[in-house]
């Protein structure tokens, strides 16, 4: 058996894979660019729906996922449904604050708490404030 | 001197080599592993706006950066394969060792952020953010360093000739290292 009889044949030239590079990058930058503009949903598709295309990309033409065999499509898709059923299981946990037998004692710091306490411990050199919605980091 | 080839090796009730096959399990695993750690990060982090403020201190342009670094180590990765297929070993080795390089900015960029954090009093114990921070990027940048190493060994085989499938493998395994950190970059540096 040759080494690499069996794998992937790779008639592209170099130039393509560049060219799916440079349109990686041209996404990084408007995921860096969209924050900077302060519109929460700008940055919600800036941030996580190019983040989406990009792995899609990853996958799709580096790693080759769109020429491969369907059994490796099975795998992956087992493992993000365990994935689902993980979510689905901590969610109602983490993401409700009340119950019958327990009693919630976290107390959620407003922006000022939050930077009251950083100055009083000397954390960082910078505010909460600056942090929300104008894009500021 | 007769060579065999281990049996496992040779059959492939798949159509897909055993070596590749086997880098997709490790991959199902490591997608249970980091996308566990980012679907209870997302629950969190939902749920409490505070965390938010936290992740202001994070350095938005040092992990852009890394990104940058990451996405065209891919790319020599990519190519390094397709040198590989068309039996052009030295230019693979070379390549591989682009990769290498890339690998290594990476830990030193991530480096430098560590310092920076750690110094401002941003431990692993100083909030559930950092503790999270800490633990996604230090698994992921342990992958970064076991890719290198693995890029390593088998590049001066490469070089030889030998085992040529090999750099498909690892490339696989680096790009979904690559695919991890897509993900990271925008829920610890840009959601903020």
């Amino acid at each position: 058996m040759s080494d690499t009889a069996e794998n992937h044949h790779d008639s592209h030239p170099p130039k393509y894979y560049v060219k799916i590079w440079g349109f990686l990058l041209v996404l990084l930058v408007i995921s860096l660019v969209g924050p900077e503009l302060g519109i929460k949903w700008l940055t919600l598709i800036t941030a996580f729906g190019i983040a989406l295309v990009k792995a899609g990309m990853v996958c799709a033409y580096f790693m080759h996922m769109n020429i491969e065999k369907k059994y490796v499509w099975y795998i992956l898709t087992a493992t993000l449904l365990l994935l689902l059923v993980m979510f689905t299981g901590l969610a109602p946990d983490i993401m409700k604050p009340t119950g019958q037998n327990w009693e919630n004692i976290y107390h959620e710091p407003t922006a000022e708490e939050w930077n009251a306490e950083q100055d009083a411990h000397g954390h960082g050199d910078g505010h909460a404030e600056d942090a929300h919605g104008d894009g500021g980091h | 001197m007769s060579h065999s080839v281990p049996i496992a090796t040779t059959r492939s009730a798949t159509g897909i080599p055993t070596s590749r096959l086997a880098v997709w399990w490790i991959l199902a695993s490591e997608v249970v592993i980091f996308g566990g750690l980012i679907t209870c990060y997302l629950l969190f982090r939902l749920h409490h706006e505070a965390w938010g403020y936290e992740a202001a201190y994070t350095k938005a342009w040092a992990g852009g950066l890394n990104t940058f670094v990451l996405l065209t180590s891919s790319l020599f990765i990519v190519l390094a394969h397709q040198a590989a297929e068309n039996k052009q070993t030295d230019k693979s080795f070379k390549y591989i060792w682009y990769t290498i390089g890339g690998g290594l900015i990476f830990m030193m960029v991530k480096a430098y952020e560590y310092t920076s954090e750690i110094s401002h009093g941003f431990t692993l114990t100083k909030s559930v953010f950092w503790s999270f921070y800490y633990t996604a990027t230090g698994l992921h940048g342990f992958h970064v360093l076991a890719g290198m190493v693995i890029m390593a060994i088998i590049s001066f085989d490469v070089k030889k000739g030998k085992n040529l499938h090999r750099v498909e493998c690892i490339g696989i395994y680096w790009h979904f290292v690559d695919v991890v950190w897509i993900f990271l970059f925008p829920l610890l540096y840009i959601a903020k």
